[in-house]
């Protein structure tokens, strides 16, 4: 077993050796960088010229844009990651990896509430919906769960926002905060209730969109273990149907459950850029989006690392788990 | 070898009664026999389990009506009324504006103050018999953008797919084959794609195109659809070689591997088409996630450029950030296009659901 994790670790650094490449070119493709837009009204006026922007550029190592200019810049970027150095974001005046340790947890705490509801109401309606297979309940369970998958996020926001926030006004239309409202320093619950409220709209957004997948995956899964022969033998032992369902069918559908959903753990984390773009939530996804638009390239970078790693170590994780919850699978 | 010919030229059905069927055997001889049994290919086997699932049905009738919608609209629309989707319309009318306060005079009498301000707008137009949705901010008939928002969204997803398929296909089938290095090579490159942050990556990308002069704007488009290939082509690779990997311990290979034809042949000829159930499904799959995509470009101002419509740029007007009017008084501007792409996801989805039961030789009904 460890010679499987020590494998799969070294897999994953060159998957992600690869990964940076990959982005480091691309952005550094982009033609107009933060520099460009920030200096281009100083340059108009005369201020300063062309070969000063050139020196600024200079200093953080993306004035060349040739190849091996570009490959010189990325292993000195590469040779500041492995020393825990991302770079210093140009948009927010601060090293990269203290602006994604600000504004994660904004978006984790917003998508771990979805994930949680999402899992509490899909898993028991996927399963409801595998045991009435073809019935009533399943085609209304699964066609409302195709429309959720084919729902583009921004449009389900605008949607919500036109009901509860203008025409019911309900809820806040956009951000995390209530702007006209000065709380006192100590009041903290005044805060979080204020918080959560903003946090309402957005949360059901996501939940809406993940149902959907999750409920498939769960009826799926749990029609495949139906068919096998020991929920046969279940029922001729003449158990309830309850029990065969939930004691001896249940706990089976639970091992690609647990594995998938340990594996989009890390995820949560990566934020969602767009949803949290409409609501204007300063989580990292919507961070991103601005930094992204302003060609803020060393955040970028550090951005998207970021989210490679979540991925391959989500994936790790679901391979590991795998193996823990099914005794019958050894991994070489 | 006559008589051969002549069974095939004429058609058998037409001239026998329809309980019987003529074959020709294998020397040549015709065979009648009384029909009390139906030879279905597998074709239309899977076509007839196709069509007796409802929601199959449904989601072909929906692909149909937009396909229709979209590429037949704007055709009607340019021979009956002669404008496409940037003609800008002039509708005028009249805002007014009331507002009222009551104030106490030195009198004593409370008087009410009235003000009335009008304003001419041009834009904006509400539903109409000429305009059935109205006009949007910028006088362009929104209905007819529908369509055209329609053709580009349908298009990108097809070829899209199609290429996505094709580099799959490729990738896939030599390294699920060849196995050892190749195998190792191709998996390793299929992951670092399989790792890239998809949206954040088509936004750098799609802001390069955008900003770069040499490429006029109407060519954008091609490049997007490069992109999204880029972005997906990682997943069909891994879903064909994990197939053909299967399939080729299988004893039928054995065979092919006997009668000496080059491993070209063996992959393309006997190994891919025993993958195209699958692929089908996930390609049906994959159009709509790839309309989600473009739409969320286009949302975000990295699609198809300014005047030119698609449905993600019609829901980008509804932008809160942007003012909340449009969001707020004008749904006729922003709704019917969320609703045209989930008809088109969910049409898609239903589709690929149906042809996954109607392949599948497990299922009984």
């Amino acid at each position: 077993m460890w010679k499987y994790i020590r494998k799969r670790l070294f897999l994953a650094v060159i998957i992600l050796l690869g990964v940076s490449v990959l982005i480091y070119m691309l952005s550094m493709l982009m033609p107009t960088d933060y520099i460009d837009r920030q200096t281009a009204p100083a340059v108009a006026n005369g201020t300063m010229t062309q070969a000063d922007v050139m020196r600024l550029k200079e200093l953080y190592g993306l004035a060349d844009k040739s190849f091996f200019g570009i490959i010189k810049s990325y292993l000195r970027w590469l040779g500041g990651t492995f020393t825990g150095n991302l770079g210093f974001s140009f948009l927010f005046g601060k090293p990269v990896a203290t602006v994604i340790n600000e504004y994660m947890w904004t978006s984790f705490i917003l998508a771990l509430i979805a994930f949680i509801f999402e899992t509490a109401i899909s898993i028991p309606m996927g399963i409801r919906a595998a045991v009435n297979q073809y019935g009533g309940y399943d085609y209304t369970v699964s066609v409302l769960a195709m429309v959720g998958t084919a729902l583009p996020s921004f449009f389900l926001a605008a949607l919500l926002m036109n009901i509860f926030c203008i025409r019911l006004g309900w809820f806040p239309l956009q951000g995390l905060t209530t702007a006209t409202k000065i709380f006192a320093p100590d009041a903290h619950f005044q805060i979080f209730l204020d918080k959560a409220w903003h946090m309402i709209l957005p949360s059901i957004v996501l939940i809406l969109l993940g149902i959907g997948g999750l409920m498939r995956f769960t009826r799926t899964n749990m029609l495949e273990v139906m068919n096998l022969d020991y929920i046969r033998t279940a029922r001729a032992k003449g158990l309830s149907e309850h029990t065969v369902v939930y004691k001896h069918a249940f706990r089976n559908t639970l091992i690609p459950l647990v594995t998938t959903l340990s594996g989009t753990l890390p995820g949560l984390f990566g934020g969602a850029m767009i949803t949290e773009t409409v609501f204007a939530i300063p989580g990292i996804g919507y961070t991103a989006l601005r930094a992204t638009v302003q060609g803020d390239i060393p955040f970028i970078m550090g951005y998207n690392m970021f989210l490679a790693i979540l991925t391959v170590v989500g994936m790790l994780i679901s391979d590991l788990m795998y193996m823990v919850v099914d005794p019958r699978v050894k991994l070489k | 070898m006559t008589d051969n010919k002549k069974a095939q030229g004429a058609n058998p059905r037409a001239q026998e009664p329809k309980k019987k069927s003529k074959y020709t055997d294998v020397s040549g001889i015709e065979i009648i026999a009384d029909e009390n049994f139906r030879v279905m290919s597998p074709g239309r086997m899977v076509a007839k389990r196709f069509f007796r699932s409802k929601l199959s049905v449904i989601g072909l009738a929906m692909i149909v009506f937009v396909f229709l919608f979209s590429f037949f609209g704007p055709v009607v629309v340019n021979a009956t009324w002669k404008y496409g989707e940037t003609q800008v319309f002039k509708i005028e009318r009249i805002s007014s504006m009331v507002t009222t306060a009551d104030f106490n005079a030195a009198d004593g009498k409370t008087y009410q103050y009235y003000d009335e301000s009008q304003s001419h707008i041009y834009f904006k137009a509400p539903i109409s018999g000429q305009h059935w949705l109205g006009t949007d901010t910028s006088g362009f008939d929104i209905f007819v953008r529908l369509m055209y928002g329609g053709r580009i969204s349908l298009t990108i997803s097809f070829l899209v797919i199609f290429l996505e398929t094709t580099l799959g296909v490729i990738f896939g089938g030599v390294s699920g084959y060849f196995g050892k290095w190749v195998d190792q090579l191709i998996m390793r490159i299929v992951d670092i794609f399989f790792c890239l942050p998809g949206l954040p990556i088509l936004l750098i990308l799609s802001a390069t195109i955008a900003s770069i002069e040499a490429i006029p704007p109407e060519h954008r488009i091609y490049y997007l659809m490069g992109f999204l290939t880029l972005i997906g082509w990682s997943g069909t690779a891994r879903l064909v070689r994990g197939q053909i990997l299967m399939l080729r311990e299988q004893e039928y290979m054995m065979a092919a591997e006997t009668t000496g034809i080059p491993a070209r042949k063996k992959i393309f000829k006997h190994l891919v088409p025993n993958v195209m159930p699958q692929l089908i499904v996930t390609m049906t799959l994959g159009l709509g996630g790839v309309i989600l995509y473009e739409s969320t470009l286009s949302y975000l101002g990295l699609g198809v450029p300014f005047p030119r419509a698609a449905w993600g740029s019609m829901i980008a007007l509804a932008d809160p950030s942007k003012g909340q009017e449009i969001l707020a008084n004008y749904p006729n501007m922003w709704v019917p296009a969320g609703l045209l792409i989930i008809i088109t996801v969910l049409g898609f989805s239903f589709i690929g659901d149906g042809l996954r039961d109607a392949f599948d030789p497990r299922m009984k009904r």
